[in-house]
C-alpha cells in the first residue's frame, strides 16, 4: 500500500496528493509518469509526475477529476492509502542547455511541466513559462513556475486572470521575437495541437507530453498507440515526449474518447450508490 | 475428438485395455456465456481408471518429452494406489506449477505424444492426472512442504513472476538461496495472470501456485518494473549476487495495414489484459472497462488468438477468427481449436485482412479481407498463403483484435549495459547454461526465445536455477560430463553434415 501524504484542493475538479513511493521517488525524472490503481476493483491510472522528493521519497501528482476513478481517488487524503503505484515509467526528458525554452502549460498539463521547467533552468536554460487555464479559477501553480522562470506569463481564455487569450497568442508572439531554441507544450490534446500549428511554420522544435489510454504502462498492451511521422509509437515505452510537429493528434484526441460511455456508465452508477464501490457489486 | 480406438489388442496385454478417459467439460453452450472452467477435472474414479492404464514402463519414453523431466510413472503410480497426496509431493519435487501445466500445457505434442500407449490406442492422459493431483492438494490442503536446504547465504535476484522466473525461484529456494522476485505488475503470475484466460486458467489457482513459491521463502516484489524503478545494474549493486531475466515476450506486434489505430482495434495482449488482469468482464463492478463489440474479427491462428475469440465470445459477440493459412496450419492446440468451435466462433480460414475502415467518429467498422491459396512451402516448412487476385471483400466488424505475435520489449534490455542482443531485441543467452554475455546474469524464457509455451519457460526456469548454483558456489557452469556430451552432439552433427 501507498500512503497519501497530502492533499491539496485547487478547485472543485482539480487537486494535488502527495504519494509515499521511495523507490519510484529514487528514480523519477522530470517527464515521466506513474501508474496508480486505487483499490482491487480499479483501474490502472496513467499520470504524469508533476514533483518528486527523492530525500522524502515522495512523488506529487495534480489530478483533473473526470471519471470515476479521478473523483473516487479525489474524496481520498492524507492518511489514506493506494493499492498500487508504479514508476517511473516513459522516457525522461532530455534536460540540456539549448539556450531560451518556453514552457507552456494547459489547465493541469502545468504540473508535468514544472519539473521539466525546473530541471531546464538549473540546466543553464533562459526559461520562459506560459501559464494558461480557461479562467481564474483554474490556473493551477503560477507561484511555483514564476520561481522557477526567468520570464512567466499567464493567460486565462475568459480573461479573469492575466492576458485575456489563448495560449498560441504569446507563444506565437515568442516565435515571432525569435531567438527561441526549444518549446515544451503540455496539457490537453487541442491545445497541445493549436501550439504546434502555432510554432511549426517558425521551424522552433516544440516537444509535447501525450496522456493517451494506458493499461499496463510498460508497453505489453498497446493501447496507448499513437502516430508519429507517420510510424505507430506506444507512448509508454517511445514516449511520453514526442516531436509535436510529427504527431497526428486528431488520432490522439479521436483515441481518447474510446471508451466515453463506459465512462459515463461508471460515474453515473458510482454517483448513484454515492461513492461506495460495495454497492456496484 | 474420438477416445476409443479400434486398432486390435496389443498380443500380450498385461492389463485390460481401457479406453483413454473422457474429462468432463461445461456443455458448449452453457459455458459460451460464462468464464467458469470448461473442462471439469477427473473425480477420484476417472483419475483411477485412467492413472491404471499407465503400462509403468522400465525406460518411460514420456518423460523424455517432458521439458521439466517429471517423473511420470512415479506420480500416476500413487494416484492408482490411491495416495494423492503422495503423487503431488512426487510432482512438486520437479514442477513448481502442476496445477497450471495440467491444464495449458500441449500434451499431446510432449509427453502424451511420447506415450507408447499412443502407439496403438490413445495415449495415457498424463496432463489430466496432474491436474488431479494438484486441484486433490488444493481441495484437502497442503501436503506438506519440500525440504528446503540450509541457508547459503547468497541472495538472488529475479525478474518477473511468469513461468520462468517463478520455477526459477521455487529451485532457488528450494536450495537455500535468499530469492526476490521483482514484478511490474500489480499481480503476481505473468501471462498466466494477464494472458491465460479464467475459463483455461482459473486466477485463483495462479495465486495459490504463487503463495505455495513464498511460501518457500521467496519474496515478490510487485510494481517493480525493472528497467525503470531499478535497474539490472542497481539489482546487482544492491546485493543481489545473481540475476535471472525472465520479464516475457512484451510487445505486441501488428501488421502495418491501413486502420489499425482506429477505436475498436486491439492487440490480442490488450484485449486479453483488460478482461484477465483487469477483469473488465465483470465492468461496471470492476473499473476497467472493455469494448464488447457486436461483431468481432481476430486476426490469427495461435493459442492466444482462440483465448482472444473465446473472451470476445463469452462477452456476446459474433466472433470470426480470421486466418491466413488452413486449419492444418494453425499453430493453436488442437483441443483450443476444437472448443473454439464447438462454442460458436465462426473460421474464416485462407483469408487475409488487408485494411481496416472507419466511420466518422474514428470507429472499426468493415475489414477488408483477401482469400488465400496455399503456395510453395516457405522457411517453416509451411505451405506458403498466396493472396488471390480479385478476391477482395468487406466484412462489417465493430472490433478487431490482432493476435499476430510479440516483439521484444526494449525497457529492461535498453536499460542495461553490457547485454547482448539479437537483431530482434531478445537477450542472447547460451542454450546449455543459459548465462548472458553480462557478469552474473543469466536470462530464459520469451525474452530470450519469442513467444513459446508455459512448459518451456518453466525448464528455462529450472536449468537457470542450475547454472546459478552452480554459479554461486564458483563450480563451472557444465559439469566435464555435460561439456563431453554437447561437444559429442556437435561433432555428431558436423559428421553428418560432411557426409551430406
Amino acid at each position: 500500500m501507498y500512503k497519501i501524504l497530502d492533499k491539496v484542493d485547487y478547485s472543485d475538479d482539480v487537486y494535488m496528493q502527495v504519494i509515499e513511493a521511495p523507490a519510484v521517488a529514487a528514480a523519477a525524472q522530470p517527464g515521466q509518469f506513474i501508474v496508480l490503481r486505487i483499490h482491487e476493483e480499479g483501474e490502472r491510472i496513467p499520470l504524469t509526475i508533476a514533483d518528486f522528493d527523492r530525500d522524502k521519497g515522495t512523488i506529487t501528482i495534480v489530478v483533473q477529476a473526470i471519471g470515476k476513478s479521478t473523483r473516487h481517488l479525489q474524496k481520498l487524503g492524507k492518511g489514506d492509502s493506494l493499492a498500487n503505484f508504479i514508476g517511473p515509467l516513459g522516457i525522461p526528458s532530455e534536460i540540456e542547455n539549448y539556450g531560451t525554452v518556453v514552457c507552456a502549460g494547459g489547465g493541469v498539463g502545468v504540473a508535468p511541466v514544472y519539473p521539466i521547467a525546473r530541471a531546464l533552468k538549473e540546466a543553464g536554460n533562459k526559461v520562459i513559462s506560459i501559464v494558461a487555464a480557461r479562467n481564474e479559477k483554474l490556473l493551477l501553480w503560477q507561484d511555483k513556475m514564476g520561481e522557477i522562470s526567468d520570464e512567466l506569463i499567464v493567460t486565462t481564455d475568459d480573461g479573469s486572470c492575466g492576458r485575456h487569450c489563448l495560449v498560441t497568442e504569446p507563444l506565437q508572439e515568442l516565435c515571432e521575437t525569435g531567438g527561441i531554441d526549444l518549446i515544451y507544450a503540455i496539457g490537453p490534446g487541442i491545445m497541445m495541437k493549436f501550439c504546434c500549428k502555432t510554432t511549426e511554420p517558425f521551424g522552433v522544435k516544440t516537444i509535447v507530453s501525450l496522456n493517451s489510454i494506458m493499461v499496463d504502462g510498460t508497453g505489453m498492451c498497446g493501447a496507448c498507440r499513437v502516430s508519429v511521422g507517420g510510424e505507430t509509437k506506444f507512448v509508454c515505452v517511445d514516449g511520453p515526449e514526442f516531436d509535436g510537429h510529427q504527431v497526428d493528434f486528431d488520432l490522439l484526441m479521436s483515441r481518447q474518447r474510446q471508451y466515453l460511455s463506459q465512462e459515463k456508465e461508471s460515474l453515473d452508477l458510482y454517483v448513484e450508490c454515492g461513492g461506495d464501490q460495495r454497492c456496484l457489486k | 475428438m474420438p477416445e476409443v480406438s479400434n486398432d486390435k489388442p496389443e498380443r500380450k496385454p498385461k492389463r485390460p485395455k481401457l479406453p483413454r478417459t473422457a474429462i468432463p467439460e461445461q456443455p458448449a453452450k452453457v459455458r459460451a456465456t460464462n468464464f467458469e472452467e470448461v473442462s471439469l477435472g477427473y473425480d477420484e474414479q476417472m483419475a483411477l481408471t485412467e492413472a491404471s492404464r499407465c503400462l509403468q514402463c522400465k525406460r518411460p519414453k514420456c518423460v523424455l518429452g517432458c521439458p521439466v523431466g517429471i517423473d511420470i510413472p512415479a506420480f500416476i503410480k500413487l494416484i492408482e494406489e490411491g495416495d494423492p497426496a503422495a503423487a503431488i509431493a512426487k510432482l512438486k519435487e520437479t514442477t513448481s506449477f502442476p496445477a497450471v501445466c495440467g491444464r495449458v500445457c500441449p500434451q499431446e505434442e510432449q509427453c502424451e505424444k511420447l506415450c507408447i500407449l499412443g502407439r496403438k490406442q490413445e495415449p495415457v492422459a498424463i496432463g489430466r492426472l496432474e491436474r488431479y493431483a494438484a486441484d486433490w492438494e488444493a481441495a484437502n490442503g497442503p501436503s506438506g512442504k519440500p525440504e528446503i536446504a540450509a541457508s547459503k547465504g547468497k541472495h538472488v535476484g529475479v525478474v518477473g513472476s511468469g513461468p520462468a522466473g517463478v520455477t526459477c525461484a521455487g529451485e532457488l529456494a528450494k536450495m537455500g538461496y535468499d530469492v526476490t522476485i521483482y514484478e511490474a505488475l500489480h499481480k503476481p503470475g505473468g501471462v498466466l495472470v494477464y494472458g491465460i484466460p479464467e475459463f483455461r486458467l482459473p486466477k485463483d489457482i495462479v495465486q495459490r501456485e504463487c503463495d505455495y513459491v513464498e511460501s518457500l521463502g521467496v519474496e515478490i516484489k510487485l510494481d517493480h518494473v525493472i528497467g525503470r524503478t531499478m535497474t539490472v545494474d542497481q539489482m546487482a549493486e544492491n546485493g543481489h549476487d545473481a540475476i535471472f531475466l525472465a520479464n516475457g515476450a512484451g510487445l505486441p506486434a501488428f501488421m502495418n495495414i491501413p486502420g489499425e489505430n482506429l477505436n475498436g482495434v486491439y492487440s490480442a495482449n490488450e484485449f486479453l489484459t483488460r478482461s484477465n488482469l483487469m477483469k473488465a468482464y465483470r465492468f461496471p463492478e470492476y473499473d476497467t472497462p472493455i469494448k464488447v463489440g457486436k461483431k468481432v474479427a481476430v486476426i490469427g491462428g495461435g493459442n492466444v488468438a482462440m483465448d482472444a475469440a473465446r473472451t470476445a465470445l463469452r462477452l456476446g459477440a459474433e466472433v470470426h477468427l480470421i486466418y491466413r493459412r488452413s486449419r492444418e496450419e494453425m499453430p493453436a492446440r488442437n483441443e483450443e481449436i476444437h472448443h473454439a468451435e464447438e462454442e460458436g466462433i465462426i473460421f474464416d480460414l485462407l483469408t487475409n485482412p488487408t485494411q481496416i475502415l472507419g466511420d466518422q467518429e474514428g470507429w472499426v467498422e468493415e475489414i477488408e479481407v483477401v482469400d488465400m491459396e496455399l503456395g510453395e512451402p516457405d522457411a517453416s516448412g509451411r505451405r506458403r498463403p498466396v493472396p488471390r487476385e480479385g478476391s477482395e471483400r468487406r466484412i462489417p466488424v465493430d472490433v478487431v483484435i490482432v493476435s499476430v505475435g510479440t516483439k521484444a520489449n526494449p525497457l529492461l534490455t535498453k536499460s542495461t549495459s553490457g547485454l547482448e542482443l539479437t537483431g530482434r531485441g531478445n537477450i542472447v543467452a547460451d542454450e546449455h547454461t543459459l548465462l548472458t554475455s553480462k557478469e552474473g546474469v543469466f536470462a530464459g524464457g520469451d525474452i530470450v526465445t519469442g513467444a513459446a509455451t508455459v512448459i518451456l519457460a518453466m525448464g528455462a526456469g529450472k536449468l537457470a536455477a542450475r547454472s546459478i548454483d552452480r554459479y554461486l558456489q564458483g563450480q563451472p557452469l557444465l559439469t566435464p560430463e555435460e561439456e563431453e556430451a554437447i561437444q559429442a552432439a556437435s561433432d555428431k552433427a558436423a559428421e553428418t553434415a560432411a557426409a551430406k
